[in-house]
């Protein structure tokens, strides 16, 4: 039956196209992230990163998570490495060569070719996907992806989903207290306690100082 | 859909590799961390991949609290690293020793 054939051809053809595409894209960008010497290259191969991730989402039938990727990874994470960057300045380039423990890189990069054969390996001898399904629900069938991920969060995983909104309060509160700039003066009312703290670190800093030069 | 979880997976592996062989290989601070994300990213792909093989959207529900866990990862590392740069400019990983012996 060529007729019959023919579009599923076309369709292997063209996932195959979106697969091998996206996967150079991420290793392309993975490589940038880490061979980079100016970190705000870093953080543009990493964007190149995660659209190539997002698009694999795609492929796979998970809409939701690759827009959210791009939304929350691209827009907001990688915003926030910028603004970073920006804060604490980009003129500083890595010394490359400096090696301060001796033998260290080369090492670091046998231990992950090592492990990347091991994972690559054990895969060669067994099945990929082994398991049975969790029970949370069914990724195919009828509905969108949308529906059935939030059926699944909001019922079977709604507890850790009320969790996340306590960590997301405790991360933003945590980031503001650790972005304080420590007020010389005594601070006014409520933040007299924090300031305090905060003093009494520095000047535990500034004792141990010199004596580790 | 034709693509084998092989291929995804493999190529979830070889991301994961390459962030990890990164935070091991870099010290600046900030590239370090991007590394991280690179590792969080292996994962996902991987967890979505098993969820379309599984047939199982728990696989999703996983990427999708990863996702929360590493936004709030990024803000308090991130509020680390500037409360470090306030301290000491041009800090390395290296230069980060107070604690040694």
């Amino acid at each position: 039956m060529p007729a019959a054939l023919a579009p599923v051809l076309a369709a292997t053809a063209v996932d195959t196209g979106v697969f091998v595409v996206a996967a150079a894209v991420i290793l392309s960008g993975a490589v940038g992230v880490v061979t980079g010497r100016n970190p705000v290259h870093c953080a543009l191969s990493l964007v190149l990163t995660l659209f190539g991730v997002a698009v694999l989402f795609v492929a796979q039938d998970a809409q939701f998570l690759a827009a959210v990727q791009v939304i929350v990874y691209a827009g907001a994470i990688v915003v926030l490495f910028l603004f970073v960057i920006m804060l604490i300045g980009v003129d500083r380039e890595e010394d490359v060569r400096a090696e301060p423990l001796r033998g260290q890189r080369p090492a670091a990069i046998a231990v992950g070719v090592l492990g990347l054969a091991e994972l690559l390996g054990l895969a060669r001898f067994h099945h990929w996907v082994t398991g049975t399904p969790s029970g949370a629900g069914a990724a195919s069938g009828p509905g969108s992806n949308v529906e059935k991920l939030a059926r699944s969060v909001f019922t079977r995983y709604l507890l850790p989903f009320e969790i996340t909104s306590a960590l997301l309060v405790i991360a933003v509160v945590g980031a503001v207290v650790l972005a304080r700039r420590p007020q010389p003066g005594p601070g006014g009312g409520d933040g007299a306690e924090a300031n305090e703290a905060n003093g009494a670190g520095e000047a535990a800093e500034a004792e141990a100082e010199p004596a580790s030069r | 859909m034709t693509v084998s979880a092989g291929w995804y997976l493999t190529l979830s592996a070889v991301l994961f590799t390459i962030g990890a062989v990164g935070l091991l290989v870099r010290r600046n601070v900030l590239v370090m961390f991007m590394c991280v994300e690179l590792m969080l990213n292996a994962a996902n792909l991987a967890f979505v991949t098993f969820a379309r093989q599984l047939d199982d959207i728990g696989g999703q529900s996983a990427v999708f609290f990863v996702l929360v866990v590493a936004a709030a990862e990024v803000v308090v590392g991130l509020g680390i690293i500037v409360a470090i740069f306030r301290r000491r400019a041009g800090a390395t990983a290296d230069d980060l020793n107070l604690l040694k012996g």
